[in-house]
Formats: structure tokens, C-alpha cells, sequence
């Protein structure tokens, strides 16, 4: 940490740093999220099968991304906090809105259709969710009482339940987990969470009685993927398949016979870490893992440095829940996970969770540039 | 709260965080690093193991969609199949320059615009290796003319392919449906390994009702590839289960009288072989061409279809719900024998009007100067209202409820379609629930000649006529007869038999007025008994679709078209040995004597003249 301090200290006075300075981007993280898309776009050229089109759609995806994070980044992280009650509202009123509106079109329900684009609320929770706890908890004295604990509990149990009724488990795993994540640093008591945890545990079976059947399936599938080979044990296996030929250097780029056969389903989104495994081998693997090592390290410092509860408490949740996602999805695509429909972030195909991510970055770098100017 | 506590918070908080963050921190190192175990059990200790999986990879499963079973009529004659057909279809990933490709098809082939658009479309839907059709059904001259310059077209290819054909598209449309592309939702429920390599499903009528037995599974084959992925060899093959042929009761071309004889109007004709259920005749006029539907109709097309005035789409048979007007009648009668609520012998006056005691109110009856003293075979051979005002008065509503809903009146027939409409028999009950009102005496009378809240849908009518017919014992309509798979017939799930308790003498005076309704002078369906040798028993129906103001006069010719009367007919025949019951409804057709009956009375006689052909 104290090589970043001193590395910032002694940045040499340069165009480009100053223009980044300006846009209150942070360069360390930009860095790191730079590295990450650049391999995304790697693996999807060859996980498309060489398709230009993919890649100039996902360009503008994240090109539309990378502004929002820059104009997020510029606004005071004071505004957020301000807003944050407003947000959270305005999102879960979305929620219910879409719900609605599936009921009536007896369709999709995750979409909301604003006629110049579409976009699914849920996402919106990701970031609104512990906006909302970290006002809430910020504003009382920590480590937080039960009361305050059954009331954040109950500000992240709506949306996550409205989301679970879409239905899309993997966004409401990521959105409870990253309202989670605030009481965590809040400083939730230990017993506490290892009785919840207890608590979870023996509450499967409720759960499992809840769940819709296809989720159902893909729980069994994932306890033996073998029982369905040409069913839905197939995504497993084949994905397995893919990572497991690939060795420790991999089969090079664009020589994953895996995707390239077609043997992989959904080979450009939520199972694309299989290709790269196949391609770059477990070295890749560890590489690319290192570099979101990398990122998260640096949102966790971020955290650290930033000068007030509430953004300290939203920065943690975001590196916290960025990790998640990438556990998420790769504990599926290796088969440790049931699967549960979470991209691999920065890397797979799709506009919705790009957007989504940047713009938690975007109020990272908004947190950690805007601090010299709430201290003077 | 003092200044000093805040801060001495504000600490607390902040080694807090940081002791959080640390822990947090260890603890994505310990997933992290499960993360990096797990990868090298899979690519170190698992690598020989997945590397001879991936090159047995070079054995693909091509999948081996099943054929759908064929729709056949009573008769044997085909009412769905599939017939080859040529397709010009591209593989997208051969095909260096797509724009230009298209472009130089469109050219040579005159292809319109819509194609293309469509054909671009679907290419965003598919995987870049599978093979996409741009034409379907081509003429051999398109073949021809492609088969000269198929060189210069790498990626372009001529497939034959199987596609649904309904042969007699508008009469059936309602009936048999028709199948369309799998659509996202369904694939979600699709069981997968029984659908790998279709691409169509049952969206309505029998193709929808009976997907599953229609669909039957698919099986694959496991080809071994080049390292093109080119097949080289078949290893094994799991054969896929073609779907069951379906054998329906329904005869097509009792089915072509009916919808012809509707003739310029919108409607429904439902015929039911009384003894088996069977259904014969299931039309709903204006019918559609279902064949478009099967590969895509075009969206000009499917919105002319949609915001027609005639709502082509609209299945009049199965969910259209009408007033049944005076073909309420023989079945409030029966009521009144049934519940003793009067004799067949007892007569009432009929002024041409009815009042409620103490109420201003008059309920006219559609004659002007009224029927005179009448009993009750008269009152049902001319239709008399007042009669039939003051017999639902004497019943009560909930009688009439529980009575008519023996006959399946305002309940779901149970037939082999999805999508039916219950319709709507009212009671005090009913009306509590949806409207949280009271039940007045008024609507108690109007009930009484068919008019209200009451609604039944043409399959009702049939249905509750045949079970009238069959003395009581009720009639399951269905359409199915039996299904045939790999040569092993078999029958659909059969209804519970259920007879109504009712006294013959009591069946055959209604019975015995429903024939007079035909065949006697003043009868209101008279014309439909000239030059038959058995005799049909049958009741007419008007239903209101606008209401006359008090004293106003009701005058056909006056007003709008769209706002004349429903005509409505039910029938059964022959009266003494019941066959076929016939319900018909004519939207906006007038009186039910001069346009519905005319209609029952040709599918009739054919059905007849055809039986007694066959013996």
C-alpha cells in the first residue's frame, strides 16, 4: 500500500496523467479493467468463431460503459449519498413495475422496455442495494444493533426476493450478497453470522421447495451432471471437457476445438472462462485471476482511504461483490457451483452487466477522487 | 450525542473496517486459491482424461428430429402432413460476403425484400454453422435456375425438408391449428433431449393440444468429424419415436357444408355424434390459412389477420359467447316438468307482454298482440316469451342454475382443445361473487327466454342438445378418436359417464315440441322439413346484441348490420332415434328460423344421406 501512496506522490507531471486526473479517473484501476477486457475481447473472437460483428458490438457496449463510469467518477460521492434512499426507491418501484407489466404480457419479466433501449431494473439493484445500506447504517453508530440489523436485512430481502421472482437467481445472489457485504463491514458480529450461517444451512430443504423446477434441475444436474448426459448435464460436461484438455499452457489462441466444434453451449457468455481454460491453459487461468486479484486489491485500498462510512462501507461492498461475480461464475463453469446464469464479468458477451460493473467503478473512482477536495 | 463520542466512534468504525477488510481479504484468498485447485485437478491431474474426451469430441452428436404424427379425419383423409419441400438455405459461416450473396440471390431468383429481411432475422437467432432457409418451397423453375450457378454460390444450398401442410387450410384453421418455430419460453420448458433438432411446436388447436403425442422424441446420431468437423462416419444412431397419427371424429367434409352454408356471415356450426361424442363438424367462420404460420407469417399479414372486423383468428366455436336467446327454452321447460313447477297440459295467458307485480316494467314478448291462452307444446313451437317469463319466475334463478348446469351450460365441455370459454349461466351466488350485488326478479325473467347475463358458446349448445337428445345421458364431446403410434392404437382419456336423472315422459314432451318447432304449420324452422323422410327435432334462437328502447319498435331493416341479432338454431336428428346434434350461431344473421336452421338442416341431411350410404 505504501508503494501506491509513493507511486501516486511521485507521478511525474505528465499530458496524459492530467487529462485522467481530470476525469477523476483512477489509473491503477483502469488499468486493471483495461487488461481484462482486452483478454475479453481476445477469447470472444475466437469464442464467436472469428465473428468481427460480435466484437464491434461488444466494443460499443463497453465503450458506452467506460463514459458512464467516467461521468459517474465525476460526480461527488456526496450526491450518492444523498440519493441514495431516491435510487434504491426508484429501483425497486422498477421491480415491481416489470413484474407487473410480465404478469399482463405473460412474457419476459426482467425487461423494461423505454422504447430508445431496453434495460432490466434488477441490474440497477446491484449498485442501488448497498447504497442503501451503507446510507442507512451510516447514518447510526457502528457496529450496528439489532434493530438496525432487521431493517437493513429486510431493505435487502425486497429486492432480492423481486428479483428471485423473475425468475433470475444469479442477479438476486449478487444483489443480497453485496447488501451482505455492507453489514459484513459494517462490523455485523461474528456470532451472528455463524449462526445465520448454521441457520442457511439447515434451511435448504425450505429453499428447495421454493425454487422453480428448471432451477431444480440444474441443482440435480449439478450433483450429477453425468445422470442427463444429453440433457442439461450437458453444459457441465462439456464445459469440464474444455478446461480439463486445455493442460497448463492451454491449446493457444483460437485453438479450442471445444468451442470451435461447437461441443460448448453459451461458449461467448455465461461459459466463455471455459474457452479461455481451453485456450490459455492453467497458467491463463491463474493470470486472469490475478489480474481481478489485482482489481479487487486495489477497490479494497480504495476502500481503506476513503474518508467517510458511507463511501468506506459502498466501496467495500463493490470490491466485495466483484468478487463474487467472478466466483460465482467460474465455481460453475469448473463445475464447483450449481449453474446460476452470472457472466463472467468484463469478459462475457452481453451489454447488461458491463454497464452495471463500470458504473460501480465509476463511484469507486468517484470515492477515491473526490477525497482531497472533502478533506481540505 | 457529544461531539467527543462521534469521534471516539468514528475510530471505533474505522478499525472496524479495516480488521473487515483484512478478513475479508483472507477470505478471498482461500476461495481464490479453491478456485486454482479445483483448475488444476481438471488441466494438470485430469488433463489425459479430458484430453481423450475432447478428441472423442470429434465424434458429434447430430441430432435426428422425429417425424410429427399425421392428422387424419373420420375418413382417413389427411388434415395435416408433412410434405418435402426445396429450400434454398445458406450457412452463414461458409459464406465470405453475405450482402453480396443475398443481393446476387435476389437477383437471380427475384427474391422480394420481406425475404431477405426475414431471412436476416432468423440468421441473428441462429448459430453461424447451422443452415438457414432464405426460400421455402421453391418451384422447379427456382431449382432450376439456382442448380446452373450453384458454383458461384459456396454455402448456398438446396435442402428438402419436411413442412407442415394443411391441406385445407381456412376450413381447419380452428380446429387442427397450426404449429409455428419454438419460441424462447418454450424452449425454457421444452424437455431438451426430446426436442434437440426440432424447430416447431403446436401453437393452437389439436397441434397444440396434443403436442406431446404429435411431437414424439427425438433421437441423434454420433458421427465421427474431420478436423473440419466434416462427418466422415456414422458410429451409432438412437432412432428418434415418430409421432402418433391422429384419427379425429371430425368429417372434413361435413366441415366444408358447414362453413360454406355460413356463407357471408360470421359464426359457428358444432355437430356431435350423440352415441360416441365425436365431434363432426367444429367450424368457425372467417377461418385463416394456417400454412403461413408455419415458417413465419409475414407482420402485414399477421396484423390484417389481427385487426380485421371479422377477427379471423378468433375461434367462434370453441370461445365465442353468446346469448342463446330462445334455445334456452326446450331446457327451461324441462326444468318446469322436472321440478314440478308446472305441467305440460297447464296453460298460461300470454297479452304479449309480462309485468312484475308493483312494477311499471314491461317484458314484451317478441309477438305483438301475444300468443293467447297457449300450453306448453304451443308455447314452445312458437316461441312464446311470456310463457317462459313466468315459468323462470316460478322456478327461481338458482333452480334454472343447477338444472341448466347439468346439461354443462356456463362449464368448461372438457373437449380435446385448449382455450375453451365457460360461458355463463348466472345465480345469486355467481353474481354475489362478481359483481357484489343482489339478485333481482327481472333478471330471473330474462333468463327465462335466454337473454342477460346468460352466455353459452356454440360447443355448449351442441353439447347440451345431445345430452337432451340422448335421454339424459350426458355427451363428452371430443375430437380424437384414437391415436395410432408405431402401429399401436390407442385411446385418448375418456370422460366419466354420468346420466342425469330425468323422466322419459317428460324427455319426450319437450322432444315431441322440438319436432313440432320443424315440422308443424306455424312451427318457426318449418322450412327445413321440406322434402325430408325422418324428422328433425330443433329450436330457434334470436339473441339481442342492442337493446330496444320501451315501446320502440325493432325494426331489421333499419338498422346497422353489425348491430342485427344473432340467429342461433339447436337440433338433433332423427328425433325418434337421435344421431347428430347440430348447434348453430350466425352473427348478426337475424331471425334464427330463416338463416341458422337452413344452415343445421343441410349438415344434417348430409350426415344422414352418408350414413344410411354406408350401411
Amino acid at each position: 500500500m505504501k508503494t501506491e501512496l509513493r507511486s501516486e506522490q511521485l507521478d511525474p507531471p505528465s499530458l496524459i496523467g492530467d487529462i485522467l486526473r481530470k476525469l477523476h479517473i483512477d489509473v491503477p484501476l483502469l488499468a486493471g479493467l483495461l487488461m481484462v477486457t482486452g483478454l475479453s475481447f481476445l477469447v470472444l473472437y475466437s469464442a464467436s468463431g472469428q465473428d468481427i460483428q460480435v466484437l464491434v458490438r461488444q466494443g460499443a457496449r463497453i465503450g458506452a460503459a467506460f463514459v458512464l463510469m467516467t461521468v459517474l467518477a465525476h460526480i461527488n460521492p456526496y450526491q450518492f449519498k444523498r440519493h441514495s434512499l431516491l435510487l434504491y426507491g426508484i429501483g425497486v418501484a422498477l421491480l415491481i413495475a416489470v413484474l407487473i407489466m410480465g404478469e399482463i404480457g405473460k412474457g419476459a419479466q426482467r425487461w423494461l422496455d423505454l422504447g430508445f433501449f431496453r434495460f432490466q431494473p434488477s441490474e440497477m439493484l446491484k449498485i442501488t442495494t448497498p447504497m442503501m445500506i451503507a446510507w442507512y447504517l451510516s447514518e447510526t453508530a457502528l457496529p450496528p444493533k439489532w434493530k438496525q440489523l432487521g431493517i437493513a436485512g429486510l431493505y435487502i430481502l425486497i429486492p432480492t426476493l423481486l428479483i428471485a421472482k423473475q425468475p433470475d437467481l444469479g442477479t438476486s445472489i449478487l444483489v443480497a450478497s453485496s447488501g451482505a457485504a455492507v453489514i459484513y463491514f459494517a462490523g455485523l458480529s461474528w456470532k451472528f453470522i455463524i449462526s445465520v450461517t448454521i441457520v442457511m444451512a439447515s434451511l435448504t430443504p425450505v429453499l428447495w421447495h421454493f425454487m422453480r423446477d428448471y432451477q431444480r434441475d440444474r441443482v440435480l444436474t449439478f450433483l450429477n451432471p453425468e445422470a442427463d448426459p444429453m440433457g442439461r448435464g450437458y453444459h457441465i460436461i462439456q464445459s469440464k471437457i474444455a478446461i480439463g484438455s486445455g493442460g497448463l499452457y492451454g491449446k493457444g489462441w483460437q485453438g479450442s476445438t471445444q468451442s470451435q466444434l461447437d461441443f460448448l453451449p453459451e461458449s461467448s457468455t455465461d461459459f466463455i472462462f471455459a474457452v479461455f481454460a481451453e485456450e490459455f491453459g492453467l497458467i491463463g487461468c491463474i493470470v486472469l485471476l490475478l489480474i481481478y486479484l489485482a482489481i479487487i486489491c486495489r477497490c479494497l485500498y480504495i476502500a481503506l482511504q476513503a474518508q467517510d462510512t458511507y463511501c468506506r462501507l459502498l466501496a467495500g461492498s463493490l470490491s466485495f461483490t466483484f468478487f463474487v461475480y467472478v466466483f460465482v461464475n467460474m465455481g460453475m463453469v469448473i463445475g464447483i457451483l450449481p449453474v446460476v446464469g452470472v457472466p463472467l464479468p468484463l469478459v462475457s458477451y452481453g451489454g447488461t452487466s458491463m454497464i452495471t460493473l463500470l458504473a460501480g467503478f465509476g463511484i469507486l473512482m468517484s470515492i477515491h477522487t473526490h477525497k482531497k477536495f472533502l478533506a481540505s | 450525542m457529544s461531539r467527543s463520542h462521534t469521534i471516539k466512534n468514528t475510530h471505533e468504525e474505522n478499525r472496524i473496517f479495516v480488521r473487515r477488510a483484512a478478513i475479508a481479504l483472507i477470505f478471498i484468498g482461500l476461495l481464490s486459491t479453491g478456485l486454482i485447485v479445483r483448475l488444476i485437478y481438471l488441466q494438470i491431474i485430469g488433463h489425459d482424461h479430458y484430453s481423450t474426451l475432447a478428441n472423442n469430441n470429434h465424434i458429434k452428436i447430430a441430432p435426428l428430429p422425429p417425424t410429427r404424427g399425421i392428422i387424419f379425419d373420420r375418413k382417413g383423409r389427411v388434415l395435416a402432413e408433412n410434405t418435402p419441400t426445396f429450400s434454398l438455405e445458406l450457412i452463414p459461416e461458409q459464406i465470405k460476403d453475405m450482402d453480396d450473396t443475398l443481393a446476387r440471390l435476389q437477383k437471380l431468383l427475384e427474391i422480394p425484400d420481406e425475404k431477405i429481411e426475414l431471412y436476416q432475422k432468423l440468421r441473428k437467432r441462429e448459430k453461424r454453422f447451422t443452415s438457414i432457409p432464405l426460400l421455402l418451397r421453391m418451384s422447379e423453375e427456382e431449382i432450376a435456375r439456382f442448380a446452373t450457378v450453384r458454383p458461384y454460390f459456396p454455402g448456398v444450398d438446396i435442402q428438402a425438408r419436411l413442412v407442415r401442410n394443411y391441406p385445407y387450410d381456412v376450413l381447419t384453421s380452428h380446429v387442427i391449428g397450426y404449429v409455428g418455430r419454438i419460441n424462447e419460453e418454450e424452449l425454457k420448458s421444452l424437455p431438451a433431449s426430446e426436442y434437440r433438432g426440432s424447430h416447431h411446436i403446436g401453437k393452437a388447436g389439436i397441434e397444440l393440444a396434443y403436442e406431446t403425442a404429435l411431437h414424439g422424441k427425438s433421437g441423434y446420431a454420433e458421427i465421427e468429424t474431420n478436423a473440419q468437423s466434416r462427418p466422415i462416419s456414422t458410429i451409432k444412431t438412437i432412432d428418434p419415436i415418430a409421432g402418433s397419427n391422429l384419427y379425429l371424429s371430425l368429417d372434413i367434409d361435413l366441415q366444408k357444408t358447414a362453413y360454406d352454408a355460413l356463407d357471408i356471415y360470421n359464426g359457428a356450426v358444432v355437430a356431435i355424434e350423440i352415441k360416441t361424442g365425436g365431434v363432426l363438424v367444429f367450424a368457425s367462420r372467417p377461418g385463416f390459412d394456417p400454412n403461413p404460420f408455419v415458417y413465419g407469417i409475414d407482420s402485414n399479414s399477421y396484423n390484417e389477420l389481427q385487426t380485421s372486423d371479422a377477427r379471423p383468428m378468433f375461434n367462434r366455436a370453441l370461445r365465442g359467447q353468446y346469448p342463446p336467446g330462445s334455445t334456452i327454452k326446450p331446457f327451461m321447460a324441462l326444468a318446469g316438468l322436472e321440478y314440478q313447477a308446472i305441467t305440460p297440459t297447464q296453460r298460461k295467458f300470454c297479452p304479449g307482454y309480462f309485468q312484475l307485480p308493483n312494477v311499471k316494467h314491461k317484458y314484451r314478448d317478441w309477438k305483438k298482440g301475444g300468443h293467447g291462452t297457449i300450453d306448453m307444446n304451443a308455447a314452445i313451437v312458437q316461441s312464446c316469451d311470456v310463457y317462459f317469463y313466468e315459468l323462470a319466475l316460478a322456478l327461481s334463478i338458482d333452480k334454472i342454475h343447477s338444472f341448466l348446469t347439468e346439461f354443462g351450460f356456463g362449464e368448461l365441455s372438457g373437449i380435446d382443445l385448449v382455450g375453451e370459454k365457460p360461458g355463463l349461466l348466472p345465480s345469486k351466488q355467481w353474481k354475489r361473487k362478481a359483481r357484489n350485488q343482489s339478485w333481482y326478479p327481472g333478471e330471473t325473467v330474462i333468463t327465462g327466454i335466454g337473454q342477460g347475463y346468460t352466455q353459452f358458446t356454440p360447443l355448449q349448445l351442441a353439447r347440451g342438445t345431445a345430452t337432451l337428445a340422448n335421454k339424459g345421458n350426458v355427451v363428452n364431446p371430443h375430437l380424437v378418436e384414437h391415436l395410432v403410434t408405431n402401429g399401436i392404437t390407442s385411446l385418448p382419456p375418456a370422460a366419466e359417464p354420468k346420466m342425469l336423472q330425468l323422466k322419459p315422459q317428460n324427455v319426450d314432451t319437450v322432444t315431441s315440441a322440438m319436432v313440432s318447432v320443424v315440422h308443424s304449420a306455424r312451427g318457426t324452422a318449418k322450412v327445413i322439413s321440406r322434402g325430408i323422410d325422418y324428422q328433425i327435432a330443433g329450436k330457434t334462437g334470436t339473441a339481442q346484441v342492442f337493446t330496444v328502447k320501451q315501446d320502440a319498435k325493432y325494426n331489421e331493416n333499419q338498422i346497422d348490420f353489425k348491430l342485427r341479432d344473432h340467429a342461433l338454431f339447436i337440433s338433433f336428428a332423427p328425433a325418434h332415434d337421435p344421431q347428430i346434434a347440430v348447434a348453430v350461431v350466425v352473427e348478426n344473421g337475424g331471425h334464427g328460423g330463416t338463416v341458422a336452421a337452413p344452415i343445421a338442416g343441410q349438415v344434417i341431411r348430409q350426415y344422414l344421406k352418408d350414413k344410411a350410404n354406408e350401411n
